[in-house]
């Protein structure tokens, strides 16, 4: 089991997803229980799915000094930075740390493979159009390698990428490079967005539902997917005692199949112990965990079974991608951000789509939202090659 | 600025085409060895099923192959091993088929090819084969991807005082996105890296931060042909001192503005 860790302070934190731009919007939607998907009008050709769609990005050009970064993934990532006024507190920790001492950590899944997507359709004599011979945005590193630029950040700077468990995984990396003296401060966070590669192979996978995803419901027929993009600002806590808190994170892997969780959920349960470790705290002190909850019929079968045996239903669970839709390598940061907006408002978010629940998780799921002091809180990402992230949360001290 | 991290390696892995192990590289690099005319273009690590081994792409071979020889040489189980794999662009050809089966027939998107294009196939396919069920990562930092790996891999290796296995590999592109993708050959090399000196200690690294520094240049015809050949060949002056021919501080890009600089003692 890991030692124990000193927590970091999160000092700014925001999002955005097809619920809205900002915390105020996700708070509002999921306290009406409103979701935010809707039938697939994105992909050339059709499909018949639901999506998490952000609107807008198709009339949002990136700002001229970053005009060569330009992709649907990264006008998601600007929009996201400057939601809540996050891009300020990012230049104000650059001040006061100085530029080479803050970290750029992100995750995704697929970058801007979007803009690589669209310059096929547009072939000249065999070769991308000119307009798509960026040789940066065809790389993953576009997210981290973008961000890093508009903020003219020099410290470590990684884009992330093991799937669905990306930017979660990117909380880890922080501390222990903040715990090594390697940073001072990092900017951490996912982005994906929606292009066509990601819905048509997972429709191949047959994992892609033909209506709203349902997590956790007997009826669930797969994922719906999504794009969003969240952000986080991790420093010590001496800076802010008050803030909310990374205490713990776990990581792992099922070593069992590349698209198949293991179906003991062997993988998952080790990264909840090793965030539990690390937090310091035993089940029963987990308020609330978010769980990944894609819809798929078999994440949803292991994971329920897994809460099952480790939390007594005093431990309120749900998943919230019946809201933004499974939003791929963003979807660590954007749980995370809801994990965070969820201790900050004492409120459970209700696990919208779900009817009938697994049985084995009737009496932990908040199908509903419920409104109560929470203290410590998960979130669970689990991705394809068996890549597994857990990260703990707590309010900050009381002054 | 901080005190240097220092890291033990224990254990290193290379392929390439002439050059299929680490022992054959070094001895190029010292002049006692001449590249292998003849080998197969693909590795074929033991590791994996042979089912398996067709049906994965090169780089997760390549990765794979480069892999097992570190922790062979190392002595350790590679199930104890948490694993960190980066490479600039991943597998460059199963991305070319995704988006060219997207602009002429989406529904035809094959589910194997579709699973096989997630950056960290290779580490999934790695844990899955020596049923490792520690932590493993992927990522890219495009042309600093090695200097960012060996960073965040020894500071696994310190802030969890246990041993780590790096991977850096590329290959080449194909089709239309081949041309944004600098690797022009396939490349592979890997290292364990352990937080304190043990038997399979072969030399001592210590890294630290070196703020606008100037990158060193490898110094072999051959290194210095790898690292303009490949991406995850970056690594190559650290690979020379490593091979005890380079220089014992190597400085690699590690960010926009940011060196790592390593300094190496060759222990055995």
């Amino acid at each position: 089991m890991p030692a124990a860790i000193a927590p970091l302070a999160v000092t700014d934190y925001t999002l955005i997803s097809a619920l809205g731009t900002g915390r105020a919007a996700h708070q509002e939607a999921v306290q009406a229980q409103r979701g935010g998907l809707r039938a697939n009008d994105f992909s050339k050709s059709p499909l018949d799915c639901w999506i998490g769609r952000v609107d807008g990005l198709e009339d949002q050009p990136l700002p001229e000094p970053w005009l060569s970064w330009d992709s649907r993934n990264n006008r998601l990532a600007w929009r996201g930075l400057q939601a809540d006024g996050f891009e300020h507190s990012v230049r104000e920790a650059a001040g006061r740390h100085g530029a080479g001492r803050v970290a750029v950590l992100l995750g995704t899944s697929t970058g801007s493979i979007g803009a690589s997507e669209d310059g096929y359709r547009d072939l000249r004599d065999g070769r991308l159009p000119p307009s798509a011979r960026r040789a940066h945005i065809h790389s993953l590193h576009s997210l981290a390698g973008f961000v890093a630029a508009a903020f003219d950040l020099h410290g470590p700077c990684l884009t992330v990428s093991t799937a669905c468990s990306s930017s979660a995984k990117v909380f880890a990396m922080a501390e222990r490079m903040l715990r090594l003296g390697l940073a001072d401060a990092a900017l951490v966070g996912g982005v994906d967005t929606l292009c066509q590669s990601v819905l048509f192979g997972f429709n191949a996978l047959e994992l892609v539902s033909p209506q709203p995803c349902r997590p956790f419901d007997r009826a669930r027929r797969g994922i719906s997917i999504g794009e969003a993009a969240a952000f986080a600002l991790l420093e010590r806590t001496g800076r802010a005692p008050q803030a909310p808190r990374l205490v713990g994170y776990g990581e792992s892997s099922d070593a069992w199949h590349m698209s198949t969780p293991h179906p003991e959920g062997l993988g998952a349960q080790r990264a909840l112990d090793d965030a539990l470790a690390r937090a310091g705290v035993s089940p029963e002190a987990v308020d609330y965990v978010n769980l990944h909850g894609t819809a798929t019929i078999k994440n949803d079968e292991v994971e329920a079974a897994l809460v099952a045996r480790r939390f007594s239903p005093r431990t309120r669970v749900s998943s919230t991608k019946g809201y933004t839709g499974h939003t791929l390598g963003a979807a660590g940061a954007v749980e995370a951000a809801l994990v965070l907006l969820a201790l900050e408002q004492g409120r459970v978010p209700g696990n919208l789509g779900c009817d009938e629940p697994e049985p084995v998780l009737a009496e932990h799921l908040a199908r509903q939202g419920e409104a109560r002091p929470l203290r410590l809180a998960l979130s669970n990402s689990f991705g394809f090659g068996g890549n597994n992230a857990c990260l703990a949360f707590a309010t900050g001290s009381v002054a | 600025m901080s005190a240097p991290l220092t890291v033990f390696v224990e254990g290193l892995g290379l392929w390439t085409p002439g050059l299929p192990d680490w022992e054959r590289f070094a001895g190029v690099l010292r002049g006692d060895g001449a590249p292998l005319a003849d080998m197969p273009a693909r590795p074929a690590p033991a590791c994996l099923a042979s089912g398996e081994r067709r049906r994965v792409p090169a780089s997760v071979l390549i990765a794979i192959e480069a892999a097992a020889q570190a922790v062979g040489m190392s002595g350790r189980d590679p199930a104890t091993l948490p694993s960190l794999f980066v490479s600039a662009h991943g597998d460059g050809p199963v991305l070319d088929y995704l988006c060219e089966v997207q602009a002429r027939a989406p529904a035809e998107t094959s589910p194997t090819r579709f699973h096989n294009s997630v950056h960290n196939a290779a580490a999934g396919y790695w844990t899955i084969a020596t049923d490792c069920h520690e932590s493993s990562c992927a990522g890219s930092a495009l042309d600093c991807s090695f200097a960012a790996g060996l960073l965040e891999a020894a500071s696994q290796v310190l802030a969890e005082a246990r041993p780590v296995l790096l991977v850096a590999f590329d290959v080449a592109g194909t089709g239309p996105l081949g041309e944004t993708i600098s690797s022009k050959l396939p490349f592979a090399c890997a290292l364990v890296l352990a937080p304190a000196p043990s038997a399979a200690t072969r030399a001592r690294l210590g890294l630290s931060l070196a703020p606008g520094a100037q990158c060193t240049e490898a110094r072999h015809p051959r290194a210095a042909e790898l690292a303009a050949g490949n991406v995850a060949a970056r690594a190559a002056p650290l690979l020379e001192s490593l091979a005890g021919r380079g220089a014992a501080d190597a400085t690699l890009a590690a960010a926009e503005g940011l060196g790592l600089t390593i300094h190496t003692e060759i222990v055995a």
